[in-house]
């Protein structure tokens, strides 16, 4: 049974409205974040429509199978991040540390993955500022692979800065902080995931499902 | 911490189906891409993609039974990415229509 | 009255240097933003005298051109992004916006702080590239000349802007979320200050906003190396990055003139000692102009090859979004008549604001309509127009709140003549610099140009006059104000004798804000009922001037 400690901050009036504040703050920059990914998006989308063709052509050289894996992986991260928050609820500290390294474990997986993926990408002379495909929408198929790695690398970096997050808040739940009446970091840590996991389900599909039924 | 009572299994329920039917949805969408359904293809990829995006945020991120806040804020983001979606396209769309050059 | 020695007051509470780089007092930290945006507006200006000594004569002599196009974009840069778009929020929002709902701090304190040193960061990016060769691309930094020709450093205040704009971010953020749930019992939506209701349409801009930008910036940086998202030889758009850039820019006009109409909303019933005038529609007014703002970017392409029915769709919205900007503009006019007006400082720059602003909206509307946009983009017409919604709107409304709030922060009455004065000579040396450029662009004096031909001679040198003048008048008020600090006198708790929750408590504010959380029962700008019941005497010019 872990002692009673208030958590509250001193410009709340009660740790209803902290909560509700923190959760609400957390919607706010998840809204700032679906506009940023938002321009990507909108390029893609631009670009997709005049160059139909070499969007398809440039999607072929994707590993689906890697990209299929990766999303597998992606949202069973998402699963375990669940259960670390539902951990928190009811109160138990080291499993919320566990299902943390859990998520950290499939997001190394999928950032390994990733790495794989560029790496293929530089060899075969798709890398943008190395490009060295012979086609003849060649350029186009470069636009393809700025938008693949400007969008990925963010998404990629998004990952990086979330896992960090993560461990500082599995430490903090080893050290036993978080408790039934107040988990918030562990609530606002998974909303970015999920959020993380949300951007991947659409760059999934426009990015590596394009014309695969020629 | 919500006003309302925490109930384990029901949430564990929920988190487990979610996942099960992510795979699926994820299977699904792999199935489509290799038939050729024309421009029901693009139709079917979003589509399967949003509903996914619903489950993760209903079940996941708790929306589902959250204030009116919460909606305020999914709705308005896409209300206003949906705009920047939207007005370049009919700009891309309906060039070169009139016949003016630059135009 | 207590002299504030004896009270604990926000300033008065500690005296170290980290109480100050460590505080989470929002009070503090507005202060901090005060300094920093301050040395940014100068840094601006003399980016300004810069080109403002150059146009004087057609010839090209004081300059060459590679340095003119670092002077005008970096005067842009500077003043847009370090300046305008912080000012109002960051200082006067970050002050008052808990007091007026009735909140010791703002939801997010330390994130509050962060903001500053985000902001600081960047800024300092951006001083670094001044100092380090520049930037000549504009501060629109159009491609593909930024990303493929420009052989300035483009990266490095591409950076700069991009950590900037996450202070944005993330004061706008604070601003919403302490609006919805830090409002004192009571405080329903429709009893808020004009002043709230305007930060929340700004701070809405900021968030939905500013991430455009982000990644607009974050593209350019990819294509600096080597990727080639706007290339248009591999068949890169580069009207799609006007798409993005403008996105966002446009809205960004918004974040600069809503805390300004924020401010003259409270400044003008206050002068007047009357009720303002449709207060629901000024409130409604407000979040229009932060909706519709975001309709109409491509008012801005209208000489690319964006079609001409997006071009239309653009010209019709942007004739819309005018009008809930009329609206607020003929309800301080409603306000005003019939009331007992006054003319100290704060309603000087405000009276002023009404006209500037009213010129700069219409000849906005002029510009919304295609025809005479091809005549006049990229001329002086659309520079005048721009300063003065800028200059003439936002710093106007900037100058007046910190006149009118400066009693409030400081617990000290400035100088009021002086403060007249100063407030008289920016109202004159504006118009003097930039009516002329309405002309000169009409006649067709194109921008970004620094020679011209003999014949726009007589309108610069007009042109260079009104901003020696204007320069004046924003020199001054760093005399008075500071001497203000030290010899001005005591202000208590409401030297104007107006209505609102901050004039209910102590001048400096204890760190705290309120002894006890305030019940708001009544409606705002209750003039001349509460203020009777509430004891308020008019306050005259005469009796608080010092010189």
């Amino acid at each position: 049974m872990s002692e009673v400690v208030s958590r509250l901050q001193p410009h709340f009036a009660t740790e209803q409205q902290q909560y509700e504040t923190s959760t609400f703050g957390m919607w706010v920059f998840l809204v700032t974040e679906v506009m940023f990914f938002g321009g990507l998006f909108t390029a893609y989308l631009i670009y997709r429509l005049q160059y139909p063709q070499a969007f398809i052509n440039a999607s072929h050289h994707l590993d689906i199978t890697l990209g299929c894996f990766n999303t597998v992986v992606l949202i069973g991260s998402s699963l375990t991040m669940a259960m670390a928050v539902h951990s928190a609820r009811v109160e138990k500290s080291k499993m919320i540390a566990f299902w943390i390294a859990m998520t950290m474990v499939l997001g190394s997986i999928f950032l390994g993955v990733k790495a794989i993926e560029y790496t293929q990408k530089w060899e075969h002379g798709l890398f943008p500022a190395n490009f060295f495909l012979q086609a003849a929408d060649a350029g186009q198929q470069r636009i393809f692979y700025s938008l693949y790695f400007a969008m990925t690398g963010l998404h990629a970096t998004h990952m990086v800065i979330g896992m960090g997050i993560m461990v500082y808040i599995a430490v903090q739940a080893l050290r036993g902080a978080y408790t039934a009446r107040w988990y918030t970091p562990v609530e606002i840590m998974g909303l970015y995931w999920h959020f993380v996991d949300l951007v991947w389900i659409f760059l999934f599909p426009l990015l590596y499902l394009l014309g695969r039924h020629h | 911490m919500s006003s309302h009572a925490y109930d384990p299994s029901a949430t564990l329920r929920a988190y487990f189906m979610v996942f099960g039917m992510l795979m699926v949805f994820t299977a699904l969408t792999v199935a489509v891409a290799f038939m050729d359904l024309g421009a029901m293809n693009n139709v079917a990829a979003i589509g399967i993609a949003v509903a996914k995006a619903v489950m993760v945020m209903a079940i996941f991120m708790h929306v589902r039974g959250s204030s009116n806040l919460i909606y305020f804020c999914i709705f308005g983001s896409l209300f206003f990415l949906s705009l920047m979606f939207y007005f370049p396209l009919i700009d891309v769309l309906t060039r070169n229509l009139l016949g003016i050059p630059g135009k | 009255m207590e002299s504030s020695d004896q009270r604990v007051t926000y300033l008065n509470v500690a005296h170290t240097v980290s109480s100050w780089l460590l505080t989470i007092d929002h009070k503090r930290i507005a202060l901090l933003y005060l300094v920093s945006i301050t040395v940014m507006f100068f840094l601006g200006g003399l980016m300004a005298t810069a080109i403002r000594l150059e146009l004087l004569t057609p010839a090209g002599d004081l300059m060459d051109s590679d340095t003119y196009n670092k002077a005008f974009t970096l005067h842009g840069v500077i003043m847009i992004f370090f300046f305008l778009i912080p000012s109002i929020p960051a200082t006067l929002g970050n002050f008052l916006i808990p007091i007026m709902v009735g909140a010791k701090d703002l939801a997010f304190p330390k994130i509050n702080l962060l903001s500053w040193y985000i902001y600081i960061i960047g800024a300092t990016f951006g001083l670094i590239a001044t100092f380090t060769g520049g930037l000549d691309t504009g501060w629109t930094l159009y491609t593909p000349y930024s990303t493929a020709f420009a052989t300035t450093n483009v990266v490095l205040p591409a950076t700069g802007l991009f950590i900037t704009g996450f202070s944005s971010i993330l004061t706008g953020f604070n601003f919403i979320v302490t609006i919805h749930k830090m409002r004192a019992p009571g405080l329903t939506w429709f009893r808020l200050p004009l002043f709230v209701w305007a930060h929340y349409a700004t701070s809405l801009v900021m968030v939905l906003g500013t991430p455009v930008i982000a990644i607009t910036l974050f593209m350019v940086i990819l294509d600096r190396s080597g990727f080639g998202i706007f290339d248009p030889t591999i068949g890169g758009d580069p009207v799609l990055f006007q798409h993005l850039f403008w996105f966002y820019s446009h809205p960004a006009v918004y974040i600069m003139i809503l805390p300004a109409m924020g401010v003259i909303s409270e400044i003008i019933p206050a002068f007047s000692r009357k009720k303002i005038f449709g207060y629901g529609f000024i409130a409604a007014s407000s979040l229009a102009i932060a909706i519709i703002g975001f309709l109409v970017w491509g008012h801005h392409l209208f000489t690319t090859t964006q079609s001409m029915y997006a071009a239309v769709v653009f010209s019709v919205l942007t004739f819309a979004v005018a009008i809930p900007s009329a609206v607020k503009t003929f309800n301080w006019a409603a306000t005003m008549y019939r009331g007992s007006v006054s003319f100290e400082a704060p309603m000087v720059y405000a009276i002023g604001f009404m006209g500037l602003f009213l010129i700069g909206g219409l000849t906005g509307l002029f510009l919304a309509l295609l025809g005479l946009d091809m005549h006049v983009q990229d001329t002086y017409f659309v520079v005048a127009h721009f300063h003065y919604i800028m200059v003439g709107g936002a710093i106007m409304g900037y100058m007046g709140g910190l006149h009118f709030w400066w009693p409030k922060i400081t617990g000290k009455k400035y100088p009021e003549l002086p403060a007249q004065i100063a407030a008289a000579l920016i109202f004159i040396g504006f118009n003097l610099t930039f009516f002329p450029q309405f002309i000169a662009g009409y006649a067709g004096m194109p921008r970004r140009y620094h020679y011209y031909p003999d014949e726009y001679q007589v309108l610069n040198v007009c042109s260079t006059l009104g901003a020696s003048i204007l320069a004046i008048g924003y020199v001054l008020p760093l005399f008075y104000l500071f001497w203000s600090l030290r010899h001005g006198e005591d202000a208590g708790k409401n030297p104007w004798g107006v209505l609102g929750l901050e004039w209910t408590i102590d001048s400096p504010p204890h760190p705290h804000n309120f002894h006890e959380t305030p019940i708001v029962d009544y409606e705002p700008y209750d003039y001349p009922e509460a203020a009777h019941a509430l004891g308020l005497h008019h306050v005259e010019p005469e009796a608080t001037a010092h010189v």
